[in-house]
């Protein structure tokens, strides 16, 4: 049945090519596990993948009960994981996927940087890996406000005093993130929900489709 | 050796998209699950609402009933104003007809039409109901008002959750 329809389809608009461009390659022996269980370090950058996209799915369903608004955030966010099905389980997955990915992602990292696989040709992925990390830690620090509780307010606090902290611009930078000179309040949620949801991704995803692009033109590194 | 032999594509490949299933299933079900929530909430039994209204003070005249009960939605609670329009019938039962005319949702009123006196009417587009709630043929209405199922309590009216009038 299944094949019928991809025949159906294929015939008319011949997808093969496209999936088999994408998917059909030899894994190298040095990168498969099954040769050299070593080889697991290889998994790193595939996982920190596996887990944004549970980040982005749990993110998209979390909005249909989440309200970015003083009034409201705390309480819909206290509904959603008390009086919802599966709520505590959705946000959960959010939460400490979260900082599963930094973890993923710093393991990545030092993958690469230790076996030297940001050596030329490949040092424009390297760059755009520290401008996803960089967009990761961006997604951690704006999703940390959205709770709206205690610890959220505090930890935002600090952010604008780190933030007021720089040379010359430093409150123009803080107004500029906050909202308001000095309160984090109703415009700092909304605009740390607008980055957190709609700014952040859609750069993420523009980085990710040339991180996945460069190691499919360039390949992965040799062996050591 | 049975005659159909799997080959080691075929094994890999079942293995790999019933692991790849399994793995997106538990994924995925907690999400769709908290996504239909509202659906499959248990609905609250529609408690009987206080109203001022005595029901020993009730006339033949259709009297408009004003009563706030509280509306928890979600996470937000308000207390919301419901009407009855109340009266005794010739049989001198209660009738508590719901004001929301059936044509588009608007708010219909008692005897406010001095072309057609003794009748609900609706502004809005001109629908007309007699007394007892029915539509009046070649008015915009295409059925009758909702009923509120009442109660008789400590003296007072009681209104449940309206309801379409049965007969035709």
């Amino acid at each position: 049945m299944l094949n019928k329809i991809y025949d159906w389809v294929d015939e008319r608009l011949d997808i093969t090519p496209l999936w088999r461009d994408i998917a059909d390659h030899e894994v190298p022996e040095h990168v498969n596990p099954a040769h050299h269980f070593s080889a697991f370090v290889y998994c790193f950058g595939g996982l920190t993948f596996f887990v944004t996209v549970i980040q982005i799915l749990s993110g998209m369903f979390l909005t249909m009960y989440y309200v970015p608004d003083i009034k409201n955030a705390w309480e819909s966010v206290y509904y959603l994981q008390n009086h919802v099905a599966f709520g505590q389980i959705v946000r959960g997955m959010h939460h400490w996927g979260a900082s599963l990915v930094i973890v993923m992602m710093f393991l990545h990292t030092l993958r690469v940087f230790f076996q030297g696989a940001y050596k030329k040709p490949r040092e424009l992925n390297w760059v755009v890996g520290v401008l996803i990390f960089f967009v990761m830690l961006a997604l951690g620090l704006t999703g940390y406000l959205l709770p709206w509780d205690m610890k959220a307010l505090f930890a935002t606090k600090v952010t604008m005093q780190i933030i007021e902290s720089t040379p010359l611009i430093g409150t123009y930078l803080k107004t500029l993130i906050a909202g308001d000179p000095d309160i984090v309040g109703a415009q700092t949620i909304t605009r740390f929900f607008a980055i957190h949801v709609f700014f952040l991704p859609a750069a993420l995803f523009g980085l990710m489709a040339a991180h996945f692009v460069m190691i499919r033109k360039q390949g992965i590194s040799g062996p050591l | 050796m049975s005659k159909n032999q799997v080959s080691r594509r075929q094994f890999l490949s079942y293995t790999l998209t019933g692991v790849g299933g399994f793995m997106a299933a538990g994924m995925l079900m907690p999400m769709v699950r908290f996504a239909v929530d509202p659906v499959l909430q248990a609905k609250a039994e529609s408690d009987f609402i206080p109203t001022p209204q005595k029901v020993s003070e009730i006339t033949e005249v259709p009297t408009r009933v004003d009563f706030k009960f509280e509306q928890q939605d979600a996470w937000y609670t308000s207390e919301v104003t419901g009407t009855a329009w109340v009266y005794l019938d010739d049989k001198g039962e209660i009738v508590a007809l719901s004001p929301v005319c059936k044509h588009l949702g608007c708010v219909v009123d008692w005897n406010t039409d001095k072309a057609n006196p003794d009748k609900f009417y609706c502004p809005c587009h001109g629908g007309l109901y007699t007394k007892d709630g029915t539509n009046v043929p070649g008015t915009p209405p295409v059925a009758p008002l909702d009923v509120y199922p009442y109660k008789e309590k400590d003296g007072f009216l009681y209104l449940g959750k309206a309801k379409p009038k049965k007969e035709a």
